[in-house]
């Protein structure tokens, strides 16, 4: 148990090293929002500092790091310059989406991954083997930015694919099923770019526990007793190969976290990637770092998990 | 053996391909803002050797471009105007590496007609050029930021593993905190620090600052590790016991023996770095017009009709892929080569 809180309690303190980091940049920051104001002829100089102070952008920056940790137990995380609301509620719209995606993408990513990867570690240097190494490594190498653009044109060259959004025009109000499966098709194509980005590193993973596993002492004695290569494989090496790609779980969400902003923006599907652009261009402050705490929060949360399922699985960790 | 090919190879055709960047004045045909605007998007050149009457050129040649009276918005080959490639042509003066002036090109076409190796862009710009131009700007910000993130890595890092205690620790949790971030939000949460109306070369410049930077924490981890054993050696020791200063044995003794690990970063860090400049740019969020780089040249792919209609736009793309991949094998050969030295 010391084990879950001593991690829980890191990932708080983690959480608030970020928001001091990400607040103190753009306390640094110049220029801010009302800057263009400034610019404008027919707005005073009297009027644009009234409005700093009314919004409390002249207070230090220990005065506004308070109230921005007040305003995010209340659930507001700040207000937004640009769209002219508290900040939650248009994170919260656009974070539906983007787990929505990062969920979907991680869930086709490790189903691909982890067959690909017995497979591969079970006849381990054979040609089909070396295949697969070889596609991986490329795949490795292709950057997530072109992944989405090849996909992009995929689906514009083709057609197959509805691009942009997330649902139809006049989708919306015809009905549960329909809308869900309208959704479903706009999700294919940024799901699966997702899942491109991390499956190289999965297999490696995958194929590299396995090999240890199936090349321990238990497994060779397994197999000495005639066990079946198909329960071995399944009942015998995959439980002992495990523990590590548990933890590779919470570092695949990092990587689904990055690469989603790029998918999301290029292929236009309305997560919190686009609405980070657009805040940084707006100089829109308490947005950027709504996006950037949230986006954490989800990594923690995933470290998190990871850490919960290996303390369920690996009997180690429970008796330390 | 063959190992040492791999090493060698690799560096060889990365030596070769920055080479040619680095002359992108005399490879590359035109400049990079020379625009030509009778001939927005027009598509790779095709180069012939038998014209229409059925004769054979020796020397190849291309043919001027028309408006396709048919199809509004492309062109069809004028086949009046026969014009020849030639070799070491002269056209707009250049720089090599900001100092050599010179305006030899390698190749060219006879006026009036252009040659657009992989097309040109909707100002009529020469893609290829482009291309060459823009991976100078790509690739010093790599190095640039590569160099960056050693060195603030290695200074932290070796604090960190020499002094350890309440130094280490404060210095690692920090660490973790930068490693913990998706590093993309991260780059933009730095990005959205800096002012967005400034001059060119000074986005150029913070751009590099702050992508260098953020990268710090993964190299001053492996260089914390490697100090940590370092200093345990005997000879440190025994260098310490002559009294030796800190500093002398860091530079002298301990730091001499992360110079493998640095280099092999170095390597992995430059195509990501090479990468956070395209995806920044690609973004509005990094050099502007009329600069040309890997990522502004990507960056007119978010047009639809420019992706659904001009396919060629696609190409400088990927050319991405294959220089990662040889940096990717450096680092690869690398790694084996400072293993085995260490061994």
């Amino acid at each position: 148990m010391k084990f879950l809180v001593r991690r829980f309690v890191h990932a708080i303190l983690l959480l608030v090293g970020i928001s001091i980091l990400s607040f103190a940049l753009l306390q640094w920051a110049p220029g801010g929002f009302f800057d263009s104001m400034r610019l404008d002829p027919r707005v005073s100089v009297q009027t644009v500092n009234g409005m700093r102070t009314e919004y409390g952008l002249d207070q230090p920056f220990m005065v506004r790091y308070a109230r921005w940790i007040g305003s995010v137990l209340e659930g507001d995380m700040g207000f937004s310059l640009a769209y002219g609301t508290s900040v939650g509620p248009l994170l919260w719209t656009r974070a539906k989406n983007t787990l929505l995606l990062a969920i979907s993408g991680t869930l086709l990513a490790w189903l691909m991954a982890v067959p690909i990867g017995i497979w591969s570690a079970s006849r381990k240097g054979t040609w089909s083997d070396k295949v697969c190494g070889i596609a991986t490594s490329t795949l490795l190498t292709i950057p997530d930015l072109l992944l989405a653009l090849m996909l992009l044109l995929i689906a514009v060259r083709t057609g197959w694919f509805p691009t942009g959004g997330m649902i139809s025009v006049g989708a919306a109000h015809s009905g549960f099923w329909s809308s869900a499966w309208d959704v479903a098709r706009h999700l294919i194509l940024p799901a699966f770019g997702l899942a491109l980005v991390t499956l190289p590193v999965l297999v490696r993973h995958v194929r590299s526990a396995m090999i240890d596993a199936l090349e321990s002492p238990f497994i060779q004695a397994a197999r000495g007793h005639g066990v079946p290569h198909s329960r071995l494989l399944f009942r015998y090496a995959l439980p002992a190969a495990s523990n590590p790609l548990i933890s590779l779980l919470g570092f695949s969400i990092a990587t689904m976290l990055s690469a989603s902003v790029i998918i999301e923006v290029v292929l236009s599907w309305p997560g919190l990637g686009p609405l980070m652009v657009q805040a940084i261009l707006a100089r829109d402050a308490y947005v950027v770092i709504g996006v950037v705490m949230l986006s954490s929060v989800f990594l923690v949360m995933g470290n998190l998990a990871s850490d919960i399922l290996l303390f369920v699985s690996d009997p180690r960790i429970r008796v330390e | 053996m063959k190992r040492r090919y791999k090493l060698w190879l690799t560096l060889a055709v990365l030596a070769a391909f920055h080479g040619v960047i680095l002359c992108a004045g005399f490879f590359s045909p035109y400049s990079y803002s020379t625009q030509d605007r009778a001939l927005p998007y027009a598509p790779p050149s095709r180069i012939h050797f038998v014209d229409r009457q059925g004769r054979v050129h020796l020397r190849p040649f291309v043919y001027g471009l028309k408006d396709d009276p048919k199809n509004y918005g492309s062109y069809v080959e004028d086949f009046q105007q026969v014009c020849r490639l030639r070799l070491f042509v002269a056209g707009s003066p250049y720089k090599l590496a900001g100092i050599l002036r010179g305006s030899a090109h390698l190749f060219g076409a006879d006026a009036p007609a252009r040659v657009f190796l992989l097309g040109s862009d909707g100002y009529g710009r020469d893609q290829f050029s482009r291309l060459l131009y823009g991976g100078q700007i790509s690739l010093v910000a790599g190095w640039i930021a590569a160099g960056f993130s050693i060195l603030f890595g290695g200074i932290i890092g070796s604090l960190a593993g020499f002094y350890g205690g309440w130094l280490d620790d404060v210095l690692m949790r920090g660490g973790e905190l930068f490693l913990a971030l998706p590093w993309l939000y991260l780059l933009f949460a730095v990005r959205a620090a800096l002012p967005l109306q400034v001059a060119q070369w000074q986005v150029f410049l913070l751009l590099i600052v702050v992508i260098g930077l953020i990268g710090w924490a993964r190299p001053a981890r492996l260089i914390r590790g490697i100090v940590l054993s370092a200093k345990e050696r005997n000879f440190v020791t025994a260098a310490r016991a002559f009294g030796a200063s800190d500093t002398y044995l860091l530079r002298k003794h301990i730091l001499p023996q992360a110079y493998g690990v640095m280099l092999t970063q170095m390597t992995l860090l430059v195509p990501q770095y090479i990468l956070a400049e395209v995806t920044l740019t690609f973004l509005g969020l990094g050099v502007s017009e009329p600069m040309a780089s890997w990522g502004s040249l990507l960056s007119s792919l978010q047009q639809y009709y420019v992706l659904a209609s001009y396919w060629w736009m696609f190409l400088p793309a990927l050319l991405l892929i294959p220089v990662f991949l040889c940096y990717y094998a450096a680092a690869d050969a690398l790694q084996e080569r400072v293993k085995s030295v260490a061994l």
